[in-house]
């Protein structure tokens, strides 16, 4: 199983949503699954600091969804379809999120996507990405 | 006796279900797109399925990570569509058929795969868009419908094999049903994509087309494709494909390829559509 998990590690840009991860981030997670209802997301817009004491998280996951630093709250332990519900709370759609989490603007993140995506070419394996900042 | 007569492969990309909800599948962008599946709906139209087994899975709307079903089968006779963070989609309820659902269920699990029953599931994008793309917009479904919820969510989902494994253990259970229903069944998901981050926006057009390609010709070769292959390959996301598997498994060994459509990119996604008959 270590070595199941160890294997997607040398992908580069991307976390595995794998037992530790999922451990790590349960309640940053479960935050963003009250988000599903209406009445939480008003309460959470209203008082952002307040809606998340609700919730056991790490001061740093606190600071990364005030932020909305989604590849931040990825590495702490986030999945993107229960982030993707904060994402919704701010009326931004996953491409939105993308271009953030890509560190590109949306139109440039769509120009991307319209000219055939980012290709697998050079994108396989950390040892690829050696010149990436 | 029920018969499976076809299968559907399909993606399920919530923004195609944003665009036909919001009235855009006329504009530049979405045209292509839903052009390719106006053969698919005249098809589906004159075929009339009684019953569609649709694999799909669930994005954190039903199950969160406070239960993780690996296979849910769902038994009820009426499943609502989630609210995902928008408001519900405003599409029909869907019908279940809780008949052929429980026996299904029953005989799967005789088979030896340990399924979840769900007798109460809202059913969220990767259900209904693949149902909107096929059926357009009635005010009800012309079929019922039973969701297999697969998790692809939290690491490992299941494996591309024991998919496939299922999807034959699916084929005996609706060969065994004593009532006279024509099924089909839809394998839902993928194709390339990754969602999140640095590296979202993957797409791999190469790893997709010889995806489908081998679906007809050499199912068993693509069941042995690992968890790392499609996640190095196709995106973290493109590991959705795994149930397209449970689709081809369900059908006979020989089937004929009756339609193909593919098209970069829905939003962050490359959209995968294939029709295959089994034979008559």
């Amino acid at each position: 199983m270590t070595d199941y998990s160890e294997a997607f590690k040398d992908i580069p840009g991307t976390v595995i949503f794998d037992a530790t991860q999922s451990r790590l981030g349960y309640h940053l997670n479960m935050f963003c699954m009250a988000l599903m209802k209406e009445e939480n997301r008003l309460a959470f817009k209203a008082d952002e600091r307040a809606f998340l004491k609700k919730f056991p998280m790490s001061a740093e996951q606190c600071q990364a969804v005030l932020d909305r630093d989604y590849n931040r709250m990825i590495s702490l332990g986030g999945n993107i379809y229960f982030l993707a519900k904060l994402g919704a709370t701010d009326g931004c759609s996953f491409q939105n999120l993308a271009s953030k989490m890509t560190g590109s603007t949306e139109d440039e993140y769509r120009e991307m996507m319209i000219a055939g995506g980012r290709p697998a070419e050079g994108n396989r394996s950390k040892s690829e990405w050696k010149n990436h900042g | 006796m029920a018969r499976i007569v076809a299968g559907v492969g399909c993606s399920h990309v919530p923004a195609i279900g944003a665009a036909i909800d919001l009235g855009k599948t006329g504009d530049p962008y979405w045209q292509p797109l839903f052009k390719g599946f106006e053969f698919s709906r005249q098809w589906i139209a004159a075929e009339r399925p009684d019953v569609v087994i649709l694999v799909y899975n669930d994005h954190a709307s039903a199950f969160s990570l406070e239960l993780i079903p690996t296979f849910a089968i769902g038994c009820a006779a009426q499943f609502q569509p989630a609210d995902e963070g928008w408001g519900p989609r405003p599409v029909p309820v869907v019908e279940g058929h809780p008949g052929l659902a429980w026996h299904i269920a029953q005989s799967t699990i005789l088979d030896e795969f340990d399924m979840t029953i769900v007798n109460k599931m809202d059913v969220d994008h990767g259900l209904t868009v693949p149902l909107s793309l096929m059926f357009g917009q009635p005010a009800a479904w012309p079929c019922k419908v039973i969701p297999l919820a697969v998790n692809v969510v939290q690491y490992p989902p299941p494996t591309g094999n024991r998919c496939y494994q299922l999807g034959h253990a699916i084929r005996k259970a609706v060969a065994s049903f004593d009532r006279d229903l024509k099924v089909m069944i839809f394998g839902t998901g993928g194709m390339s994509h990754q969602l999140q981050g640095p590296r979202a926006g993957l797409i791999n057009s190469e790893f997709d087309r010889r995806f489908l390609d081998q679906l007809s010709a050499d199912p068993d070769g693509l069941a042995r494709i690992q968890h790392i292959e499609y996640v190095r390959e196709a995106g973290s996301e493109g590991i959705e494909l795994v149930m397209w598997l449970i689709m081809r498994g369900a059908l006979e060994e020989q089937v004929r390829e009756l339609y193909r459509f593919y098209h970069v990119p829905a939003s962050n996604t490359a959209v995968g559509h294939i029709i295959l008959e089994n034979p008559r």
